[in-house]
């Protein structure tokens, strides 16, 4: 049966008037065979690899785009965890920096705006390698432009690493002294549980688990969800999760179509698809807005907590009926800076950083972009960590912070991004400091998974 | 029955106000670039003129990237949006 004018209709205002896009196309690359003890047939091979499959990377997205009408707004690559390729080098700063420029220039040689996969697993212990990398982290990305960190600090099955959060805390700090108002936290996410699939920035990278190619494919409706919500006003609760789950089935299946075709093309193993509700700072391309079409006052508010499980719910049923191959985080971001309506709503007042906290136990992604004093100590830096990750080991979930402790700023004050990063409102952080908690270290054991109230 | 050839059906979207002379102009792009029109479709959908047209662009003369700057350029000039898609996009969000 030929497709209808109604259908066609729908998917193309999807695209012209609702902002749905393909939001990233990722490539994992597995580098573990260009390991060595010499860092420069190390930085050669990997510079060459990146080269050569990022510019593919970049002409058959564009073939699609063209075939398919569909925008691919970014073209990213994720490669094995750096402290894995660094394991049998000298432990020194000098290396790893060496190493991540080499990442940065193979990037923007290929035109690639981010590589992801600078980074370490250190749930349960740090290696000297590790530890290493972890320490060079202001030095390497205040000194790159494309590369992008994450850490898996805990996890359910290891419980959290609290001598590494406790290390993070002093590590972000210092990252966030050597960019204008911190921003350089953007690059860097530390994550509970981290998918080895994820194919969004800054926690993206390619899991040992992986093959030696993946291609991940993140979607991204919020302005598509938020217009069928704002046409149902009526409606009740189940019904209206009916009517997210055909939305997100449909932009599900878009998004496979596209995923498998791009692999295909590229002769790489087509990987998952990242069906999360991704927000950008275009108008109408809320999150938030979605929570405040079904109903609630503004999100902050009693309800939101509610609406976001309601809304995610969904999104997962819908997406999981269109593609055996979801994957990746899978849940809504709800990014301070990068959502119109969740800066409105922290700016008023409605959203604070403990609700905040509460909404991401519902959705996957975890505190995201959002700015604290820059007066705030790195003690409660690490606790605000050690909460956010808490939610994900005890939930077995992903959950994930990134923060931006911003130099010289007070709460209520306004941080001007620009761009993709939009604008954030400088959080108050409540209470008394945690520090003798935080400077316990050690490590917080796997929760019991039975008994579970 | 058997087919000769492979067939790549686009559906080309046509939306804004209608007027005289918009099917000619698309038929003009299309049998200049020897792409064959298989079915024409419009309706008022919310208040916008919608048209959709089904062509096969197997035996095209150009490529994608030239067919999209000849209907930018119409579009353009008669004041609509006009998308050319492959079909596959809306066979997989509407058919289960």
């Amino acid at each position: 049966m030929r497709i209808s004018v109604e259908e066609v209709y729908e998917t193309v205002r999807m695209t012209l008037d609702h902002h749905f896009d393909i939001r990233t196309v990722t490539l994992g690359i597995n580098l573990k065979d260009c390991m060595d003890r010499d860092i420069a047939p190390l930085t050669q091979r990997v510079r060459e690899r990146i080269v050569e499959k990022g510019r593919l990377l970049n002409r058959c997205a564009d073939l699609i785009v063209q075939k398919y009408g569909i925008p691919i707004t970014n073209r990213r690559i994720a490669v094995t965890p750096a402290s894995l390729l660094l394991e049998p080098l000298p432990k020194t700063k000098a290396t790893v920096v060496r190493f991540a420029k080499a990442l940065d220039a193979a990037a923007r040689k290929a035109d690639i705006d981010f590589v992801g996969g600078f980074g370490a697993m250190v749930q349960k212990g740090t290696t000297a390698a590790e530890e290493n990398l972890i320490d060079a982290i202001p030095d390497t990305l205040s000194k790159t432009q494309r590369v992008c960190g994450f850490l898996n600090l805990a996890s359910t099955h290891a419980g959290i690493n609290m001598n590494a959060v406790a290390k993070m805390g002093h590590v972000l700090k210092d990252l966030a002294g050597r960019s204008a108002d911190g921003i350089g936290c953007a690059k860097i996410a530390v994550f509970a549980n981290v998918p080895e699939d994820n194919p969004f920035m800054a926690g993206a990278h390619h899991g040992v688990g992986e093959p030696d190619y993946s291609l991940n494919i993140g979607i991204s409706g919020p302005g598509v969800v938020r217009s069928v919500v704002a046409r149902n006003p009526d409606c009740d609760l189940t019904q209206l999760s009916e009517v997210i789950k055909r939305t997100v089935f449909k932009i599900t299946r878009a998004g496979e179509l596209i995923g498998r075709e791009m692999a295909g093309l590229m002769g790489v193993p087509f990987g998952i698809v990242d069906i999360s509700l991704a927000p950008t700072t275009s108008t109408g391309d809320s999150v938030a807005e979605i929570i405040e079409a079904m109903g609630v006052g503004q999100i902050g508010s009693p309800g939101s907590t509610a609406a976001l499980a309601l809304l995610i719910d969904a999104v997962k049923k819908g997406g999981a009926m269109a593609s055996g191959n979801v994957g990746g985080l899978s849940g809504t971001f709800i990014p301070v800076s990068e959502d119109e309506g969740m800066i409105r709503a922290v700016r008023d007042g409605t959203l604070s950083l403990e609700k905040l906290e509460a909404l991401t136990s519902v959705c996957s992604v975890g505190l995201d972009m959002f700015a604290v004093p820059g007066d705030t100590a790195p003690e409660v830096i690490s606790a605000i960590i050690a909460d956010e990750l808490s939610i994900g080991v005890a939930n077995h979930k992903t959950t994930s912070v990134r923060i931006i402790p911003a130099p010289g700023r007070k709460a209520g004050e306004i941080l001007h991004f620009g761009g993709l990063l939009g604008s954030a409102p400088v959080m108050k952080v409540p209470g008394a400091p945690s520090c003798r908690f935080v400077q316990r270290q050690g490590r917080v054991p796997s929760p019991i998974s039975s008994l579970r109230n | 029955m058997t087919q000769d050839r492979a067939s790549q059906i686009c559906i080309v979207t046509v939306t804004g106000v209608d007027k005289v002379g918009i099917v000619a102009r698309l038929a003009n792009v299309m049998a200049r670039a020897n792409i064959n029109i298989i079915d024409i479709n419009q309706k008022i959908l919310e208040d916008t003129f919608v048209m959709t047209m089904a062509v096969d662009v197997a035996e095209a003369m150009i490529g994608m990237d030239k067919i999209k700057t000849h209907l930018d350029r119409v579009g353009r000039e008669m004041a609509l949006k006009i998308t050319i898609q492959d079909e596959n996009i809306f066979k997989a969000m509407h058919r289960v």
